[in-house]
């Protein structure tokens, strides 16, 4: 019984990834939309996001305590922030 | 402060940028995914082949839209953790929450269901893939609300409590949020105006077979198909388009005034149908508010606050306070001017910062007085940023403008589908080139008329990033201007090589017609 629902369970499985791969086999343009669609996402995660879009708060501090006082003082000392920047700058 | 300046700029360029090329593909996705369900359950109902036929060349034009929009969207959220980084720490899991579950709804219900309405003719059964096809539809739209609530919540922050320990807004009421007469109407309003863009498209390109004489079956019921669900749509965009108006003039007055051009509201006021700015009007001076209008009597009155005499105030009557109004809970106040709510804000600002000197400390007294001070004032946090009461109007004829943009459409495609649909159906439709001229035309236009809606909710909701809460300069992060420059060009090659690469293919499809199925 156990033997034959582990068999019938391997079988739904093949035949979920036979669908798949003869799904992609028999694409046509939708070989050249999975291509635009994997460039885009190499450029998005592997480009973009890796060198050009870093979580600012996560990259400058280590806990979550020390990233709420950053944004406190953000918060509180506008001024202040918006002067420091502006020498940073 | 200018350097400032140019990078809250750049940021928000950086961020419309995206957010515009992300809705030239989600409201085609919206729109097809329904057209092609719909065909495919005449298909099913019929039996008929030339409706899967039909239904299959669609289908195509969906797969190309889909992959190449699929995914646009995250860049915004990139930009959040990166441009945005007060903002983005300010907003917790408010904003977190509904973004992961339209991930993980988005990645589940499309990525499943795609695969067998692409993959699965004649593998499974027909009553199988047509629950595919609709269950795409409707996973996209599911998709589409979480992110709606996320911006709703923006416009009319309800169902949380912020913690001035973390300096993060705390989801309290999670069906506070999703249930908010704001999201509702944005959400109901978004998919109707996607099924509009969907109904145009259809139209649009059924109509330049019809002028080259070639797939003449499949266009005839497409254009129907098109133009019954562009009937739908347009109707629904306009009811709800309604209740957001009403929910606009309830939460956020300002934008109502931008959107309309009023500096001094009245009991009766009227509804610019048609109006010309003049562009020397400045809050604080007498000029005329219009070279040239249309008004319409005492119609804005009836729409904002459902009384023929309510009250609309202006923009003026916004900054210098004074009239009967209702806060966030929706009890009835006096409203204060914008001087009282900017004390307000400031009062909040230093309690926060008091808390947190007293957290320090250890002195739980101090902390108990400062939190108290605090929400007493919290409803004003934002005004407490604002330097000048002109930085709260938002930039009125850019609002304007779109606004009446996008209505004057609204109403165009109103009266185009039903000529469509009539001509359709008297069988005169192809006879009248200059018509189908007209509605290949027409697509172009879709587009404008549905980006002119962002832009109204948008540009209108300035300079807030959170109402009332968070101005949008004080949730930017201290980052170099250059470096958003450069992603911002980046940003716009990557979108427009994508856009040209959608165009492209789009046009190469329809020019095979169906002989690629």
């Amino acid at each position: 019984m156990e033997r034959n629902e582990v068999v019938g369970k391997s079988n739904v499985l093949l035949r979920v990834v036979r669908f798949y791969v003869e799904g992609f086999r028999s694409m046509t343009l939708g070989k050249t939309l999975w291509a635009i669609i994997l460039i885009k996402l190499f450029i998005m995660f592997f480009i973009l996001r890796l060198f050009f879009f870093p979580n600012i708060l996560q990259k400058n501090f280590d806990t979550d305590e020390e990233r709420a006082n950053a944004v406190i003082e953000n918060l509180t000392n506008p001024n202040q922030s918006h002067q420091q920047h502006s020498q940073e700058l | 402060m200018n350097d400032l300046f140019t990078l809250v700029d750049w940021s928000r360029a950086q961020f419309a940028l995206t957010a515009i090329y992300h809705w030239l593909f989600v409201p085609l996705t919206l729109g097809l995914g329904v057209i092609v369900g719909i065909m495919e359950t005449i298909y099913y109902r019929t039996g008929d082949e030339r409706w899967k036929t039909i239904t299959k060349y669609w289908m195509t034009l969906f797969g190309v839209n889909f992959a190449i929009g699929v995914a646009t969207g995250i860049i915004l959220e990139f930009q959040f953790g990166t441009n945005w980084s007060n903002y983005s720490w300010f907003v917790g899991d408010i904003f977190g929450a509904p973004l992961a579950i339209e991930g993980i709804m988005a990645f589940f219900m499309e990525a499943t269901f795609i695969a067998v309405m692409f993959f699965g003719w004649n593998k499974v059964s027909k009553g199988f893939h047509l629950a595919s096809t609709w269950l795409t539809a409707i996973g996209a739209s599911i998709s589409a609300l979480w992110i709606l609530v996320a911006n709703s919540w923006m416009q009319y922050p309800v169902g949380m409590e912020f913690d001035p320990e973390t300096a993060r807004n705390v989801m309290d009421d999670f069906w506070a949020l999703v249930l908010s007469p704001v999201a509702v109407n944005k959400f109901f309003h978004a998919v109707s105006a996607g099924w509009v863009l969907g109904g145009v498209f259809v139209v649009g390109v059924s109509a330049w077979y019809l002028l080259k004489n070639r797939e003449n079956f499949l266009a005839q019921k497409s254009i129907r198909v098109g133009a019954w669900v562009g009937l739908v749509g347009t109707i629904v965009v306009a009811y709800t388009g309604d209740g957001s108006a009403y929910q606009v003039a309830d939460k956020q007055p300002m934008k109502l005034a931008a959107m309309e051009g009023v500096y001094h509201g009245k009991e009766g006021q009227e509804l610019i149908a048609f109006g010309i700015l003049n562009p020397d009007k400045k809050f604080d001076n007498d000029e005329k508010e219009f070279l040239f209008d249309i008004p319409i009597p005492k119609l804005l009155s009836i729409l904002a606050t459902r009384e023929i005499d309510g009250f609309v105030p202006g923009i003026n009557d916004i900054i210098e306070g004074g009239y009967a109004d209702k806060n966030i809970k929706g009890e009835d106040i006096i409203a204060l001017s914008a001087q009282e709510k900017m004390e307000r804000g400031r009062l909040a600002i230093a309690a926060l910062a008091d808390f947190n000197t007293a957290r320090q400390n250890n002195d739980t007294t101090a902390m108990n007085e400062a939190r108290a001070r605090l929400d007493a004032n919290y409803e004003y946090f934002g005004y407490g940023y604002i330097d000048s009461v002109e930085q709260l109007i938002p930039h009125v004829p850019f609002v304007f403008y779109s606004f009446h943009i996008m209505i004057i459409l609204g109403g165009y495609f109103l009266l185009f589908f039903i000529l469509i649909l009539v001509l359709s159906y008297k069988e005169k439709l192809q006879r009248l080139k200059w018509l189908l001229w007209i509605a290949i035309l027409t697509i172009p236009l879709g587009y404008v008329c549905l980006e002119s809606g962002w832009i109204v909710a948008e540009m209108g909701r300035q300079p807030w990033v959170i109402q009332d809460i968070m101005p949008t300069f004080a949730a930017i992060s201290k980052i170099e201007v250059a470096s958003v420059q450069t992603t911002f060009w980046m940003f716009a090659a990557l979108f427009t090589v994508l856009l040209i690469a959608e165009v492209g293919i789009m046009l190469k499809q329809i020019k095979k017609g169906t002989e690629q199925n």
